[in-house]
């Protein structure tokens, strides 16, 4: 039991309710052997923020559907931040116009996937952001 | 600055940090623990279990809701969900359920994978309560998997097991089994506005009535707890029976004034002491059953062991003879 878990928080910020993508893209994080801590809908950045901190986590994965990804992506960078958590790898998944994916990851999202990205893809990504 | 030292200080990062570090069992997590154990021994262990869909973590939310609007002690929360046996990942979602505890610094929540335990809590589950222990937060809520029957691990932990029923759940055969009923210091049924809540109670008062009252200390892992003979001690702990419905928060008046009775029992019959002794005899030897196995395979050449497995495989010998082999260095 020595080797290290990588641990996940699935979390979906805003005010959008649908949080099928986010159930399976925890559930296949699950099957990779990774420990996912799911907050449910509805989080504040400063609610995920929090449960970074306290969970310890290597990776954030943001699903965001609502359009609010340029004003919730960056409050959730600058969060982590302050906390001292900069080490942290986030991810988006969601509808992302292609126009701000440049844009965000300047500001350091290491990740952003659409509709019709597979799980391996996410899966492979995330190992390789934590090496 | 030290780990330990911004621990004491109240740093939440140095303290998110030093769990991970002890549930992984690294050696600086070791070593911190260490320096962090003097600190110990003030805060009430509270066990929360049940079967899976009773609403242990949304009574665990109401709890620390009501502690930190009634007090001022920080509470903090391990809550503990059920590893894959197949791929060891796990999702940890009891925090879905205690939202509204974000925004307050005086909780602090941690989501535990139970990593291949089958008790109900984690091995690294007591390790990690040191932590928070040490760490100031005086009243530390331990959420168990959804228990079956068995899981039954939390009662050797906590002071105070709070053990959650709701109607519908099984009738008075299920409550007169040993187990998970028997461990309860304090009975919650959760869910009270659903139908079927009398027949429930009537059911778990009814095996209390049956029972007898024994003294509870909690020993050994595995082994029979240990247990006196039934007495007839007038003082004895009868658990009392709370219910609630923890959506709309009812109830939780009562249910933290049975606790807090249950502790004063604690301290009155001497049973705290007790029980805090029994576990850290049981923490220590667990740790010394795995020192001594990992120093005595170290002594065996791993090509004898291979041969010896083998011979069990194939059933030229039976596991019990193997051992003995190893021990004794000649078979049968």
């Amino acid at each position: 039991m020595t080797d290290r878990k990588i641990r996940v928080l699935v979390a979906k910020p805003g005010l959008d309710g649908h949080d099928r993508g986010a159930k399976v893209v925890a559930r296949a994080l699950r099957d990779a052997g990774m420990e996912v801590i799911y907050t449910g809908l509805r989080q504040t950045p400063e609610m995920i923020a929090e449960a970074a901190l306290q969970e310890d986590v290597d990776v954030v994965g943001l699903s965001i559907l609502s359009g609010a990804h340029m004003a919730l992506a960056p409050r959730i960078l600058e969060l982590l931040k302050k906390n001292g958590q900069d080490q942290v790898r986030v991810f988006i998944g969601g509808i992302i116009p292609d126009e701000d994916m440049p844009r965000l990851k300047e500001m350091g999202i290491t990740g952003i996937y659409g509709p019709g990205a597979s799980t391996d893809e996410i899966i492979r990504d995330v190992r390789e952001a934590v090496k | 600055m030290s780990l330990t030292k911004s621990i004491l200080e109240g740093n939440r990062l140095a303290l998110a940090r030093l769990l991970t570090q002890v549930e992984n069992d690294l050696t600086e997590g070791h070593s911190s623990l260490a320096e962090l154990f003097p600190y110990t021994g003030k805060a009430h262990l509270i066990g929360v279990t049940g079967a899976p869909g009773t609403g242990k973590s949304s009574l665990v939310n109401q709890l620390a809701l009501q502690y930190r609007k009634t007090t001022n002690k920080k509470v903090a929360i391990i809550a503990v969900d059920p590893s894959s046996p197949f791929t060891g990942g796990a999702v940890l979602g009891d925090r879905v359920r205690m939202r509204d505890l974000s925004g307050d610094e005086g909780v602090f929540i941690r989501s535990m994978a139970s990593r291949g335990s089958l008790g109900g809590v984690a091995q690294k589950t007591a390790s990690i309560v040191q932590v928070f222990d040490a760490a100031g937060y005086e009243i530390i809520i331990i959420e168990t998997v959804g228990a079956g029957q068995s899981e039954v691990d939390v009662a050797r932990l906590a002071h105070t097991t709070v053990v959650v029923e709701a109607p519908g759940l099984g009738d008075e055969i299920q409550a007169i089994k040993a187990g998970i009923l028997e461990i309860a210091d304090v009975l919650v049924i959760n869910k009270a506005d659903r139908p079927g809540v009398e027949n429930t109670e009537r059911a778990l008062r009814s095996t209390l009535k049956l029972g007898h009252p024994v003294k509870r200390v909690f020993r050994h892992h595995g082994k029979t707890m240990a247990v006196d003979a039934p007495t007839t001690d007038p003082h004895f702990w009868i658990p009392p029976i709370v219910k609630t419905v923890a959506t709309e928060g009812k109830g939780l008046n009562e249910l933290v004034e049975a606790i807090a009775k249950h502790a004063a029992h604690l301290d009155q019959s001497g049973d705290r002491v007790a029980r805090d002794r029994a576990r850290l005899q049981s923490e220590m030897e667990i740790l010394l059953q795995g020192a001594l196995m990992n120093r005595f395979l170290e002594h065996i050449p791993q090509e004898q062991y291979g041969e010896l497995l083998e011979k069990v495989f194939s059933r030229n010998i039976s596991p019990s003879e193997a051992v003995k082999f190893l021990l004794n260095g000649n078979p049968k």
